[in-house]
């Protein structure tokens, strides 16, 4: 049971860094929503920040990988998100094509390096 | 699938208009997307050793796979609390518009703000795209109940990815395991590459990818945010002097 729950710290975290910071803008939108012009700049500055904190974090998963997708080399892990990529344009934007050919490569280079 | 004609009786029941927007999940590819993304987020929290627990938690509480992410990475990488809260408080902020925009589609004269609140609490990026497809079809009147059987639905779809990436990664052979990992990054960027309309956002995607193994190599423990703020803002300004004064 302890295992399940893990340590009464962690839930903490999960509540200052995760909960709080992510309900302050949903419970704001609900009680300010209106007001706001959603093509205003300050929105744009942040939208753009917001957009590319994600593509970090993306870009920190392959760059420094948790756990088992560390045993994948480097550039192996770069190649199957380029690959994905391209097959995600040339299918007209399909999410699913993408991560399928990025997971193909990825499974196939690792065969083939054995 | 299709719903009922708007005028059917069948959405004078507020418990039939839950229900179908709860089984309206089966009618959309974004829960596929939203399935195989927590399926990753699952495995990912294995592997940084959260428990499962609060992998669950963290779904039904937080519910943005983002900043589920950005919590699961940061902190388990060994940064500090105020790095993450500051990281997710950032990445949440696209929430403030989603919100604003998609109540009104289901605002009526009599409604209290406290019946919001849920509809607010489920407001992510799959939602909000599937309320603007699907509420034209429903009765304005049941709109809340379906919205809120909408959001149980993904909640589901996503927990129960949860706990298969979570297993998964504990029991599957390293290559397996490492291809579930892989999941979160390619969803994330292709969805993200999918949503990324204006130029400034496919900027702010590109550099954001570019500059963070920059920002790495200064290792401040802030490295996320500082090349974040930098990409975001480079590619605002861009934006704004291609725009002209």
């Amino acid at each position: 049971m302890s295992d399940f729950i893990g340590d009464w710290h962690a839930l903490l975290v999960l509540l200052v860094a995760g909960v709080i910071p992510n309900q302050i803008w949903r419970m704001l939108g609900l009680w300010l929503g209106g007001g706001l012009d959603e093509g205003s700049d300050l929105l744009m500055w942040v939208k753009a920040v917001a957009t590319a904190i994600l593509a970090g974090v993306i870009a920190q998963i392959l760059v420094d990988p948790p756990g088992a997708l560390a045993s994948v080399p480097a550039l192996l892990r770069y190649a199957a998100l380029v690959a994905g990529f391209a097959a995600f344009l040339l299918t007209r934007r399909s999410i699913f094509a993408g991560v399928v050919c990025g997971e193909l490569v990825m499974l196939a280079g690792k065969w083939w390096l054995g | 699938m299709t719903l009922p004609p708007i005028d059917s009786p069948t959405w004078n029941s507020t418990l039939r208009a839950f229900l179908w927007g709860m089984s309206s999940v089966r009618a959309t590819i974004l829960a596929a997307v939203l399935f195989a993304t927590y399926l990753g987020i699952g495995a990912l929290a294995h592997d940084s050793h959260f428990s499962l627990a609060w992998t669950l938690l963290s779904t039904i509480f937080v519910w943005a796979g983002p900043a589920q992410i950005i919590v699961i990475t940061t902190l388990g990488s060994g940064a500090s609390i105020l790095q993450s809260a500051i990281a997710v408080t950032m990445s949440a902020v696209r929430l403030f518009p989603m919100v604003v925009s998609v109540l009104p589609l289901m605002r009526t004269p009599e409604t209290k703000r406290r019946q919001l609140i849920l509809p607010a609490h489920f407001t992510a990026v799959t939602l909000w795209v599937e309320c603007h497809r699907f509420l034209p079809q429903v009765p304005r009147k049941r709109r809340i109940a379906f919205v809120n059987g909408l959001g149980c639905g993904l909640l589901c779809v996503s927990l129960s990815a949860n706990l298969i990436g979570y297993f998964l990664a504990a029991n599957l052979s390293q290559t397996l395991g490492s291809a579930i990992l892989l999941l979160t990054p390619l969803a994330f960027l292709f969805s993200t590459a999918r949503n990324s309309r204006s130029l400034a956002d496919a900027l702010a995607l590109a550099l954001g990818l570019v500059l963070y193994p920059l920002a790495s190599l200064i290792n401040s423990g802030l490295d996320v945010l500082i090349s974040g703020v930098v990409a975001g803002t480079i590619a605002y300004g861009f934006h704004k002097w291609r725009e002209g004064p």
